[in-house]
């Protein structure tokens, strides 16, 4: 019964898209006006129908219905409550579900609050998010039906992925997707813009909490779901340059510079074409990232199943949207007026800098990540890894990082070195301490090198706005912009610590033996079976030391094995002291080694060895410490922002109450 | 500001220097890409045309029954990658994933040593039915069949 509710709540939300999309349309032209009243309206209801649809996905897969034939390709009643729950978006059809609802929920909730703009170009842009919308629920409907029935019901479901059973990946996705579709609101701004011509300071004002909520969600999903890569699955890397990574990756540059440029925007009235240019890009992106990771073209952990049918369908989509925007950008681009002009050493043309290469390695990272499927074509088979990423990302990060020291030293409009450059001399020579003391360690490889000697200078200047400044009259997007930019300087300096000095060690050990593996001594204990809810492992029990007169502390890795669907995963351990993580990983029984040995200890002991792979990596948690800052600082900017917005509405309708008063 | 822009074209020439440096990009890109990508082979391949020493690519194949030993330090295998038409021994220090062993397919990402034997950094092995390297899809289409018949 719930799954026929939510696939009703759909067809009718669906319908209400293409209400929306025709009614916002008509009310732009002369003749049709009377019918803008109707969009906000069928906006709100179309996402409280998505919402409904949702509500019974959840609800299907949280009782175990395995009538529904998605809970029984992907759940299993013997799974634990917020795993089946989880369950709901583990999968290709609740993810678009997901994906749509956002859109839906997002799309109604600017309806309702967003009252700066012209009425017209609410209406342009209320009309575009629904066009987006329509195609994805003409996707789900036609192509992905996720509450489709299965006769005769099944006894039981097939499973989740092991490896998506953790608590942090239940909630990444969603995180993600709040993300990636957030900035469909801008995409709509950009085209309700473009479509009007009215595209200003107050056009920026207005796009800027969508972006900066959207890009928030953004950050701290791909924070998380680095983390979840390091402890999950158990290679000890943070970062792989995975297709399902980079798809998260690229909307996040677009994003990143839209909110740079949106700040020109708002504050200078400058860069105008180029935003709404960006609005287009950021939201683009995300839906590359989904076609990538959806349509099953590429290998990934992620990837959930290869249909090609779905994957045409998605292309479709993204030749109709992205190819349609791009269009609309070129023939209305002229008739977006040129904003103020700038010199070259100003607030403004940091930002541009920023912009430029900020975009050229969202153009590097997009490339790589295309490369695979290009050359498959031509009937080679490549993949692409750290070895390209690593080196042509850095050739234009690190100048952005440079710049990034002294861009929000600089005055809007105009501006010269000589004066803010007696700022910057305490960093330059925090850089060159840096360098000098790692030349002096040697042995650090060039990018590390950077790194390490960047980011005590950068983490330096980000907080030189604040000097001078009343730190109690600051207005917190301020505080948000410093905040930020030391959390770049903070994960920047973990991922170079960890790449300069991690150590690792990789041995097979007797039960009560002690390995070394940096300052840490490390005993394996004993090994011994344990169970849990869905699976039984291995585990470990290390007693770990560090130093020669630390504290003994344990650590339990386990090697797991799921019989639903049946697949082994190793747990790792994790120990972080304020220097870094030690990082353990249980192998497998280390088979006899030949015959001498094995009569040798088939004499002696019936002890076997097993295998650990053990890192000291120092200073790692920073990378993820510094993602949650610079999280935070777009927190506090989009606090501010609200707050401000928020306060002038007051003001203006007391104005507006005490002339109406004096009228009366 | 001396020399600063003519500021009647402030707008082309953002636009210009944004479009040189993204062709820049787009350009290196493509250069490092010719570099830099990893290739994949199956062993009779990579036996007709071995790739330069220190070229990270990657080695698709059958493990041959019967080739994988265990070193003395219990963490170091060596096998034998084969696909019915030549062989090449693998050497692999690290815990290898659970669905590794002898007569099923493997994907090893790594190098070609100077004596013909591939050192590799990481194994792929086949993780379940929803993850399975592409290669080896392929791979079982074309030729897993036979080789799985032979190895046996």
């Amino acid at each position: 019964m719930m799954a026929e509710i939510g696939l009703a709540a759909l067809w009718l939300a669906a319908a209400l898209a293409g209400l929306q999309l025709v009614a916002g349309s008509l009310a732009l032209t002369a003749r049709g006006a009377a019918l803008g009243g109707a969009v906000r309206p069928v906006a709100m209801v179309q996402g409280l129908l998505a919402l409904l649809a949702f509500a019974c996905l959840i609800y299907v897969f949280s009782v175990s219905d395995l009538s529904v034939k998605l809970v029984a390709l992907n759940s299993h009643s013997m799974k634990p409550l917020v795993y089946k729950i989880a369950g709901t978006w583990g999968n290709h059809e609740g993810s678009m579900l997901l994906w749509v609802t956002v859109m839906g929920v997002a799309g109604g909730f600017v309806a309702l609050v967003e009252r700066r703009l012209p009425e017209r170009t609410m209406l342009a842009t209320l009309a575009g998010q629904s066009f987006v919308s329509l195609g994805f629920y003409a996707f789900l409907l036609f192509a992905s039906n996720p509450f489709e029935r299965l006769s005769p019901v099944p006894a039981e479901g097939n499973g989740l992925n092991p490896l998506l059973q953790d608590l942090g990946l239940a909630f990444h996705p969603p995180t993600l997707y709040l993300g990636y579709v957030g900035l469909s609101i801008a995409f709509s701004f950009a085209i309700g813009a473009l479509i009007t011509s009215e595209v200003g300071p107050a056009f920026a004002r207005a796009m800027r909490p969508w972006v900066l909520g959207a890009w928030i969600f953004l950050t701290v999903g791909i924070a998380a779901g680095s983390y979840w890569a390091y402890y999950e699955l158990g290679w000890g890397g943070w970062w792989f340059w995975d297709p399902v990574e980079n798809a998260s990756l690229m909307p996040w540059l677009a994003a990143t510079a839209l909110l740079h440029s949106c700040s020109v925007l708002a504050s200078r009235n400058a860069l105008r074409a180029w935003t709404v240019m960006l609005g287009v890009v950021a939201f683009s992106m995300s839906m590359i990232g989904t076609f990538l990771v959806r349509s099953g073209i590429l290998t990934s952990v992620h990837a959930f199943a290869v249909d090609p049918q779905r994957g045409t369908f998605i292309l479709a989509l993204l030749a109709i949207y992205i190819g349609g925007a791009l269009i609309l950008f070129g023939l209305r681009a002229s008739s977006v007026t040129e904003g103020e002009r700038f010199a070259l050493v100003s607030r403004e043309g940091a930002l541009v800098f920023n912009n430029v290469m900020l975009s050229a390695i969202l153009g590097i990272v997009l490339f790589g990540t295309l490369y695979p499927l290009v050359a498959e074509t031509f009937g080679a088979k490549v993949s692409v890894g750290p070895p390209y990423f690593n080196p042509m990302g850095a050739l234009f990060a690190v100048p952005m990082l440079v710049v990034l020291a002294v861009g929000p030293l600089l005055r809007w409009r105009r501006d010269r070195f000589a004066r803010v450059g007696k700022n910057l001399v305490i960093p330059a020579m925090l850089v060159a301490a840096a360098a000098i003391g790692l030349l002096v360690i040697g042995g650090v490889a060039l990018l590390p090198f950077l790194g390490l000697a960047l980011a005590l200078g950068l983490a330096w200047a980000s907080l030189l706005p604040l000097k001078g400044r009343n730190l109690r009259r600051t207005p917190l997007p301020i505080w948000g912009m410093v905040t930020a930019h030391f959390g770049i300087a903070v994960a920047l300096f973990g991922m170079s610590s960890e790449s300069a000095f991690s150590v690792e060690k990789l041995v097979a050990v007797k039960i009560g033996e002690v390995t070394q593996v940096g300052p840490w001594g490390v005993k394996l204990d004993t090994v011994e079976p344990v169970a849990g809810p869905n699976w039984t492992a291995l585990e470990a029990r290390l007693l770990v030391r560090y130093g020669a007169d630390g504290k003994v502390t344990r650590m339990l890795p386990q090697s797991r094995s799921f019989w639903a669907p049946p697949q082994q995963t190793s747990e790792s351990a994790l120990l972080t002291r304020w220097n870094g993580q030690l990082y353990a990983v249980l192998g497998g029984e280390a088979p006899a080694v030949d015959d001498k040995d094995e009569a040798k200890s088939a004499a002696g002991s019936d002890q076997g060895r097993w295998q650990l792979r053990l890192w000291w990596k120092p200073f790692v948690p920073l990378i993820w410490l510094g993602g949650l800052l610079i999280a935070l600082g777009g927190a506090l900017a989009l606090a501010g922002h609200v707050l401000a917005d928020l306060r002038r509405t007051i003001a203006r309708s007391k104005i507006a109450y005490r002339r109406e008063r004096q009228g009366r | 500001m001396a020399g600063s822009i003519k500021a009647k074209h402030q707008r082309l020439v953002l636009l210009a220097v944004a479009l040189v440096v993204l062709i820049g990009a787009a350009l290196l890109a493509a250069w490092a890409l010719r570099n830099q990508a990893s290739y994949f082979y199956v062993p009779s391949d990579i036996v007709a045309r071995p790739p330069e020493p220190d070229r990270a690519v990657r080695l698709g194949g059958m493990v041959e029954k019967g080739s994988l030993k265990t070193a003395a330090d219990g963490v170091t295998v060596d096998f034998v990658v084969q696909d019915g038409k030549a062989r090449v021994p693998v050497t692999f220090r690290g815990i290898v994933p659970s669905l590794f062993v002898e007569g099923s397919g493997v994907v090893a990402e790594g190098r070609l040593g100077a004596n013909g034997t591939f050192v590799a950094d990481n194994l792929l092995a086949k993780h379940d039915e929803n993850y399975v390297p592409r290669e080896m899809q392929d791979m079982t289409k074309e030729q897993a069949k036979q080789v799985v018949a032979e190895t046996q």
